[in-house]
């Protein structure tokens, strides 16, 4: 017998939770989300595998029957395909025989997919098609007479596409697509995916934090200005501009911010500060890389669309990114940017959109300091799990949408992420 | 060309290479561009992208004026972590398209030292290059970065 008091017989414990937010609007967030494994695990769980549609692909990365792509929802391998009728399909990339992985590429077409280990082979669905030695050898016996092909399929998820972007869903508790984006968000994605797209290639970054850092980055209007400093010491001034900042209704977890140009104001506060922006500080040489051809109802600068849980909607100028967020332990996350044009550019709307792509990924001007500031938040808060970040910018204002100085989208976020994740 | 004229070319390329990889390992970063003609490209440019035949890259510049705005914006907006290259190159391969232009092909690896002093491989990949004669001598009009390594370690600042 231990000498040391038990619980039992006692009235049980309140249950466990993993993460004590001290507040109930978000504004408090404890800094253990970003380093524990616990927390991280129970993500994979409840968030990745629970209710939400996770972004795999553009429709247009794998446009021919064949045609797959590896990927991950959360950190779960995947493969992405387009069937032989066209139809899209997703399945677990683990062999159902012994747990190799059974797609080796990147990227590919293929009719079948056989694992290397013993040759079992699946269809584009991810289906048992063959068994080498089922029946067995000579005198060899083979596999068993219960053995049924059709209970040994890779572990199937389910697949639906909107507009050209490719979800899936372990989940059968999921909403239909349409009803997870949302009525707040699904027009802004109609906005960008209003006509066929072409895949243009991607660039990818690792960054040594957690990936929910990103997500507040993506939510997070108030520190454009502050951390990316681009626009203000080349003198380009960004008067007469309009600031959206929505979250969708549901659970928050979504949003929308954008910077919008009023064409009228813009010309004309331009040219009063014109005088200014000569005096001193620098000039780009070559000020295409910030042209804007517009394409839109709007003139808007700035699109940055979050969909829980791994993808970003980008349109900043002429450049179009889906980018997709993939958690890589508590301690690190990928981020692969997926650039696109229309199919129908001109040449000279092709080639702004490639050299606006200077301004966005891990070389990015306006973009490269994210991944700076989200590695020192996970190197500064390691220590002290029980600490929390303060966010207040605009919380006695929580109705305004109107705002690019606010904190809004990151306590909705949290908030959201709490009943998510059951804490 | 005869054998001294091949030696010759080799050297003032191979020479003009080392400089290029001094200049950046050695924060000369306002001499970059003046490696390459007004009329340049230059591209840091994924693997898998060239593979398939995309275009994108993480750096595309089509001219000189873009180098020096990059070189400006390194220097005065952006904000990133000090840190150091060390280009490796080898494997330098001429072909000569005609008496002034010529093709270059080579290796590289960038190993990039941060501010807690890890020294860590950055970067592979291979330049595809063409260069021409020029009144100042050999400059780039063509460098293609195209890098092996699949992902990039936080962020990209100094060009490759």
């Amino acid at each position: 017998m231990s000498a040391v008091p038990t619980s039992e017989g006692a009235a049980p414990a309140p249950a466990h939770k993993l993460a004590f937010f001290p507040r109930e609007d978000g504004s408090r967030v404890p800094y253990e989300v970003f380093s524990s494994q616990e927390i991280y695990d129970l993500e994979q769980e409840r968030i990745f595998r629970g209710p939400t549609w996770s972004f795999l692909a553009l429709e247009a990365e794998i446009p021919k029957p064949g045609d797959y792509k590896s990927t991950f929802v959360g950190d779960t391998p995947v493969v992405v395909t387009r069937s032989e009728d066209g139809e899209l399909a997703a399945w677990v990339n683990r062999c159902s025989h012994r747990g190799a992985m059974v797609c080796r590429n990147a990227r590919g077409n293929a009719s079948s997919h056989s694992c290397v280990y013993h040759q079992w082979s699946f269809d584009q669905r991810g289906n048992l098609l063959g068994v080498p030695f089922r029946r067995g050898q000579k005198h060899m016996t083979g596999m068993p007479k219960d053995f049924d092909p059709k209970c040994h399929s890779l572990r199937q998820l389910k697949v639906e596409s909107y507009r050209g972007l490719v979800f899936a869903t372990f989940s059968d508790e999921a909403p239909t697509l349409p009803d997870y984006l949302g009525n707040e968000m699904r027009p802004w994605v109609d906005r960008i995916f209003h006509k066929p797209v072409e895949y243009l290639g991607c660039t990818r970054q690792y960054s040594q934090s957690n990936w929910k850092l990103y997500y507040e980055n993506v939510k997070d209007p108030y520190h454009a200005s502050m951390l990316h400093l681009f626009h203000t010491t080349f003198n380009i001034f960004r008067v007469g501009m309009h600031a959206r900042s929505l979250p969708d209704a549901t659970h928050g977890l979504h949003s929308i911010i954008t910077v919008t140009k009023n064409e009228e104001e813009t010309s004309a506060a331009y040219k009063q500060q014109g005088i200014r922006s000569m005096d001193d500080g620098f000039r780009l040489e070559d000020e295409s890389v910030l042209g804007h051809v517009k394409e839109y109802d709007e003139l808007t600068t700035n699109h940055i669309q979050t969909i829980f849980p791994q993808l970003v909607i980008q349109q900043i100028h002429n450049t179009l990114v889906a980018r997709q967020l993939l958690p890589k332990g508590p301690d690190n996350f990928e981020l692969i940017f997926h650039f696109f044009g229309y199919t129908d550019d001109t040449p000279e709307l092709r080639e702004l959109r490639l050299k606006q792509a200077n301004l966005v990924g891990p070389a990015g001007y306006i973009s490269m300091e994210d991944t700076e500031a989200t590695e020192l938040v996970q190197r500064g808060t390691r220590r002290d799990p029980k600490a929390t970040s303060v966010i207040e910018m605009a919380r006695d204002n929580p109705g305004q949408q109107d705002s690019n100085i606010t904190e809004s989208l990151i306590r909705r976020f949290w908030v959201g992420y709490q009943q998510l994740m059951g804490f | 060309m005869d054998k001294m004229e091949q030696m010759l070319l080799w050297f003032e390329l191979h020479s003009l290479q080392e400089r290029y990889v001094s200049v950046l390992d050695n924060d000369r970063l306002e001499e970059w561009p003046t490696l390459f003609t007004e009329d340049c490209e230059y591209g840091v440019i994924p693997k898998e992208n060239e593979d398939m035949g995309l275009p994108v890259g993480v750096i595309w510049c089509n001219n000189q004026r873009m180098l020096r705005d990059r070189v400006v914006s390194l220097r005065h907006a952006n904000i990133f972590e000090a840190h150091s290259y060390r280009h490796m190159t080898s494997g330098l391969q001429i072909t000569p398209v005609d008496a002034d232009t010529v093709d270059m092909l080579s290796n590289y690896v960038v190993v990039q030292t941060r501010a807690n002093g890890e020294s860590q491989v950055y970067q592979a990949g291979r330049y595809e290059d063409r260069v021409v004669r020029t009144a100042e001598g050999w400059r780039f009009q063509k460098k293609r970065a195209i890098f092996d390594t699949s992902r990039v370690q936080t962020l990209l600042a100094t060009p490759i």
